[in-house]
C-alpha cells in the first residue's frame, strides 16, 4: 500500500519536472524567432503575433498533458482509491 | 480537493445528479442567449445605435475578420459555429471573477463535448463544400499511404483540443486553490489574473484551431487555372 503511494508521489513530481523542460525550451526558441522576424518585418506583426500565439498554445499543450497526468496521480489516483476502498472495507468488517 | 465542478452536486434524485458543471453551463447559455436576444431586438442601421449593439458588432466583425485571415473564404457560413465556440469558452473563462463560480470548461466532459462538436463539424463542412467523394478523396492526399495517418491525426487532434482546454482551465483553478492555502493574501489575485489571460488565449486558440481544421477540410485541391500573361 505504501509502495503505491510512494511511487505515485515520486512519479507525479518527476512527470511535471521532466515534462516542463521540453516545452519551455521550445517556447523560448519560438518567441525568439518571432521577435527577430518582427524586427525584420514590423508591418506583418498581426500575422506573426497570431501565429506565435497559436504555436505557443500547441507547444504548451505538451506541458499541460504532463500536468494533467501528475494531477491525476495526486488527486484522482485510481490505484490509491482502490486500495483505500479495500482498507475501508477491511476496517468496517 | 476536487478536480473540477463535477463533484459539486446541487441536487440529486436517484442517480440523476445536477452537478456544478451542468448548472454553470446552462447559466452561461442563458446569459449568452438572453443577452443577445435582448440586444438584437431593435437593430438599427443608421448612425445612431445603442452601445450594446456596437459591442456586438465589434465582436462579430472581429471574429469574421479572424476567420477570413485563417483562409475561409465565406466567413458567414462558419461564424455561427466558430463564433459560438469562442464566445462560450471566453465567457466561461471570464466569469471566474464571480465568486462561487467554477468554469464548466474545467471539466473533461465539457471540453470533450466541445471537441466532439468540432470533430463532427469538420467533415460536415468539408462534405458541404466538396461533396462526399471529394472530401473522402482528400484523405488520400498527398498519397494513399497517408490514409491511416490522416485518420489518426483527425482523432488525435480532437483529443488534443479537449485535453488542452481542460488542462488549462483546471490548472488555473487548482493553482489558485492551492495558493489560497499557502499565501492567501495578495498572490492568488495575480494567479487569478494569469488564469483569466490564459482562459481568453485558450478560447481564441480553440476557435482558431477549429477554423484551421475546417479550412483544411474545405480547401479544394483543384489546380488553379493558369494566369493570363501580360502583353
Amino acid at each position: 500500500m505504501t509502495i503505491i503511494a510512494v511511487v505515485s508521489i515520486v512519479t507525479a513530481g518527476l512527470t511535471i519536472a521532466l515534462g516542463s523542460i521540453g516545452p519551455a525550451l521550445g517556447e523560448g526558441r519560438a518567441v525568439s524567432t518571432a521577435l527577430s522576424s518582427l524586427a525584420q518585418q514590423p508591418d506583418a506583426s498581426a500575422t506573426i503575433t497570431r501565429t506565435l500565439f497559436v504555436g505557443l498554445a500547441m507547444i504548451e499543450s505538451i506541458a499541460i498533458y504532463c500536468f494533467v497526468v501528475s494531477m491525476i496521480l495526486i488527486f484522482a489516483n485510481p490505484f490509491w482509491n482502490h486500495v483505500i476502498a479495500g482498507a475501508a472495507k477491511v476496517a468496517g468488517k | 480537493m476536487r478536480l473540477s465542478a463535477d463533484q459539486l452536486i446541487f441536487w440529486q434524485h436517484g442517480f440523476i445528479k445536477l452537478n456544478g458543471t451542468i448548472v454553470f453551463t446552462w447559466g452561461l447559455m442563458l446569459v449568452l442567449a438572453v443577452g443577445s436576444k435582448l440586444i438584437t431586438r431593435k437593430l438599427s442601421t443608421d448612425l445612431k445605435r445603442s452601445r450594446w449593439q456596437n459591442l456586438l458588432e465589434i465582436v462579430v466583425t472581429g471574429i469574421e475578420k479572424q476567420i477570413e485571415d485563417v483562409g475561409l473564404k465565406h466567413p458567414e457560413k462558419y461564424i455561427g459555429f466558430l463564433g459560438t465556440l469562442f464566445l462560450f469558452v471566453a465567457l466561461a473563462a471570464l466569469c471566474t471573477v464571480i465568486p462561487g463560480y467554477e468554469p464548466p470548461t474545467g471539466s473533461l466532459s465539457t471540453t470533450a463535448a466541445l471537441a466532439l462538436c468540432v470533430f463532427v463539424a469538420v467533415p460536415l463542412f468539408g462534405i458541404e463544400e466538396q461533396g462526399l467523394w471529394g472530401y473522402l478523396v482528400s484523405y488520400t492526399k498527398p498519397t494513399i499511404i497517408m490514409l491511416p495517418f490522416n485518420i489518426i491525426s483527425e482523432l488525435s487532434r480532437t483529443l488534443a483540443l479537449a485535453i488542452r482546454l481542460f488542462g488549462n482551465m483546471m490548472s488555473g483553478a487548482m493553482i489558485v486553490a492551492i495558493l489560497l492555502t499557502i499565501t492567501p493574501f495578495i498572490f492568488p489575485i495575480f494567479m487569478t489574473l494569469l488564469g483569466l489571460l490564459t482562459g481568453m488565449v485558450q478560447a481564441y486558440i480553440f476557435s482558431i484551431l477549429a477554423a484551421v481544421y475546417i479550412a483544411a477540410a474545405t480547401r479544394s485541391h483543384k489546380p488553379k487555372p493558369a494566369l493570363a500573361t501580360k502583353t
